[in-house]
């Protein structure tokens, strides 16, 4: 009876009284460190998209900057002209349309190629010795040590007509005719799946890494065959991974400029060389400014898809 | 509940019927034969030479610590493993070569390896819609399974959302559904904790006699082995040291290592000064005294032999026994209580230490025995057991 008199009172003097408790929540800790990127997104992304938004709304005009301004105000009225007819345009003129769904396709097989190269090698990552692994790891990761730019400059000598490519077919005899591969659609796949293959090959290592050896060996013990392992087990596990290389591929590559332009020929109709001669060849800004807004309209369908998936995952974790 | 559907043979042979026990009598037909079967890794030996007849419906026991190689033997069974030398026969057939997927064997592995994406019922169901099971039949059996190991109404939790116990009754029903002609349990109640691992010891005794199932747990908790096994075998260092029910292991062990890794024992070194047919006197130097022990034994005389006696088998008390075959005096080292039973460390006048358990029958704490009192020890002919090697 004296003990359980005794042990009452102690149970409650264990939550802290309300006075204690209230500098805590005072101290806006969480908030601070999450105000930083907050603020950086704010500065760097929503600001300058508000801008670009803008003149997308805007017409062109032979002035500095080249667009009218949205907002007149001649000493008593003040006038808001929105444009609508950039977006009208984009849709009128086949060019656009067929720009974004070929960017699309050619993001799309991309990533499809990339996929079936990386999990291999993911893979194998992942189930090779520590000490294998962080050599192997760094090769991947190796590439990045030079610049893009340099390395698709790389690809071109490659793949010229008097080109390694080229030269060593040619010297084991198995063309007679050098080969067309420069400013080729080829050569724009071969340019972005090589550009993007780390960033598939990092994130299904790290889904495969986390997988559990008898978790393989279980579906071997209840009668799968290795194929079946691969899909009712590796691949539903490893699926985290899977959107997200997808996603890291396929969202650059969609509005990729510089490999088609250096790689591709005229006729690669990609968004992102669209969108530059909007800019830089017809002075359009405006039209620009329509055609890089839309493209984000595609690209946030598959960065809420992600996102998506995270939650998923974590809900599962 | 429709046990009769998992049930291979006729109704198991109870324990009581001692007689019947298969690995007593001469004619019966072994089940699982392992044949002169060794692994190597490299130079690493990690089964060597193992032979081993386990019979149906046994729940055998492979005992050992880390390294002896239990687990490897276990993972040759399964598949995952190939033997480098021997041979492994199930119901009559060699199945060394067959893949793990097409063997009748399951295992239940000690982090369970449930897939963490699928439902509890769907963790169940794999092995048997890899089967190409018809759908209705899956679903019937799988809900049978759940009902049999308590976890009917949780079939569509995930993994994650069941507690230690209930991931491993699910290891257990997806383990046991496909009808495995042997059952293969890593460590099955390992990551348990104490007072589940006893109420789960006894469940899964009462599975595996209902179903019939021949059960092969490997483990390194002696209690665990003891209490499961109808026989455990001892490994050590890839071989199997000794095999037999638990209780000859206990009280007949056949050498030191048995001796000391299956509950705890005090051993005397030696040498015999008498042997006869009916007794033999082994001298101690290092217990500063002669053991009579009244069983004779196969030696040679002046062989180094030793003397083994565990705790509770010797009586520990403050007046000289009168009548004895064995006596030594010492004072009291340590105490330590455990609440049902007290661990007495005794010192030898020679340096030497001996473990004596006594239960705590009376629970005035002046009656008891305590640190630095002087004390007899004592025990008879029949509780010592002479160790050659």
């Amino acid at each position: 009876m004296n003990s359980m008199s005794q042990s009452a009172p102690l149970a409650v003097g264990r939550r802290r009284p309300s006075w204690l408790r209230l500098p805590g929540r005072l101290i806006p800790g969480r908030s601070l460190v999450a105000s930083v990127p907050t603020l950086w997104l704010g500065l760097f992304f929503l600001i300058p998209f508000a801008v670009v938004l803008k003149i997308s709304l805007a017409e062109t005009a032979i002035a500095v900057p080249p667009y009218t301004s949205l907002f007149e105000w001649d000493g008593a009225v003040a006038a808001l002209s929105l444009n609508l007819g950039n977006y009208q345009f984009l849709f009128e003129d086949s060019l656009y349309l067929d720009a974004y769904l070929n960017s699309i396709k050619v993001a799309a097989i991309s990533t499809l190629i990339t996929l079936i190269i990386a999990f291999p090698m993911a893979y194998v990552i992942a189930r090779a010795t520590p000490g294998r692994r962080v050599v192997l790891l760094s090769l991947v990761i190796l590439p990045f040590w030079t610049s893009f730019l340099l390395r698709v400059y790389a690809w071109m000598g490659f793949l010229k007509k008097n080109g390694v490519v080229n030269d060593v077919l040619l010297s084991l005899g198995l063309i007679d005719q050098p080969l067309t591969m420069l400013q080729t659609d080829f050569a724009v796949y071969i340019g972005i799946i090589y550009t993007y293959l780390p960033f598939m090959i990092l994130p299904l290592y790290s889904a495969l890494e986390k997988l559990d050896d008898s978790l393989l060996e279980a579906a071997e013990d209840l009668g799968c065959r290795p194929l079946q392992r691969f899909w009712l087990v590796v691949v539903p596990l490893s699926l985290p991974g899977i959107v997200a290389g997808s996603l890291l591929v396929f969202i650059p590559a969609v509005g990729e400029f510089v490999i088609p332009a250096l790689l591709g020929s005229s006729d690669t109709l990609m968004i992102g060389r669209v969108l530059w001669d909007e800019f830089f060849l017809n002075r359009d800004w405006p039209m620009a400014s329509a055609v890089a807004t839309m493209m984000l309209l595609f690209l946030v369908v598959p960065i809420m898809l992600l996102r998506n998936g995270q939650g998923r995952k974590e809900e599962a974790a | 509940m429709q046990l009769s559907e998992y049930t291979q043979q006729p109704a198991p042979v109870q324990a009581p019927d001692d007689v019947q026990a298969p690995w007593r009598r001469a004619d019966a037909e072994p089940f699982v034969r392992i044949e002169n079967v060794s692994k190597h890794f490299g130079e690493f030996v990690a089964v060597d030479n193992v032979s081993l007849d386990i019979y149906q419906s046994e729940l055998f026991c492979l005992l050992g610590g880390s390294g002896s190689g239990k687990s490897t033997l276990l993972r040759m069974l399964a598949g995952f493993e190939t033997p480098t030398s021997g041979r492994i026969l199930i119901d009559g057939v060699d199945i060394s070569a067959i893949p793990a997927w097409k063997r009748p064997v399951n295992m239940m592995f000690q982090s369970y390896a449930l897939f963490p994406h699928l439902s509890v019922a769907d963790n169940v169901a794999f092995g048997l819609k890899r089967d190409g099971v018809p759908r209705a039949e899956v679903k019937k059996r799988v809900a049978e399974m759940l009902d049999l190991v308590q976890l009917g109404h949780l079939g569509r939790r995930k993994p994650h959302q069941l507690s230690g116990g209930q991931r491993q009754r699910a290891a257990l029903a997806r383990a046991l559904i496909k009808r495995p002609k042997l059952l293969l349990l890593d460590e099955p109640l390992g990551a348990l904790d104490k007072k589940l691992r006893e109420e789960t010891q006894f469940e899964l005794i009462n599975i595996q006699e209902n179903l019939g199932v021949t059960f092969m747990v490997v483990t390194h908790d002696q209690e665990e082995a003891m209490t499961l096994s109808t026989r455990i075998g001892v490994m050590n260092q890839g071989e199997i040291v000794q095999v037999g029910e638990p209780h000859d292991l206990y009280e007949y062990p056949q050498n030191r290592f048995v001796a000391e890794f299956v509950g705890s024992v005090n051993l005397f070194e030696g040498q015999v000064t008498e042997d006869e047919t009916d007794f033999v006197r082994i001298h101690s130097p290092e217990a500063g005294s002669s053991f009579f022990i009244n069983h004779g034994i196969s030696c040679a005389p002046g062989q180094k032999v030793w003397a083994a006696v565990r705790p509770e088998k010797i009586r520990i008390s403050r007046d000289k026994p009168e009548q004895a075959d064995n006596c030594l005096e010492g004072t009291i080292d340590e105490v330590a209580y455990m609440g049902s039973l007290s661990v007495f460390r005794v010192l030898l006048p020679g340096g030497r230490q001996i473990r004596v358990t006594k239960p705590n029958m009376a629970r005035r704490f002046d009656e008891r025995l305590n640190y630095r009192d002087r004390v007899w020890l004592s025990w008879s002919g029949d509780s010592c057991v002479v160790l050659t090697s």
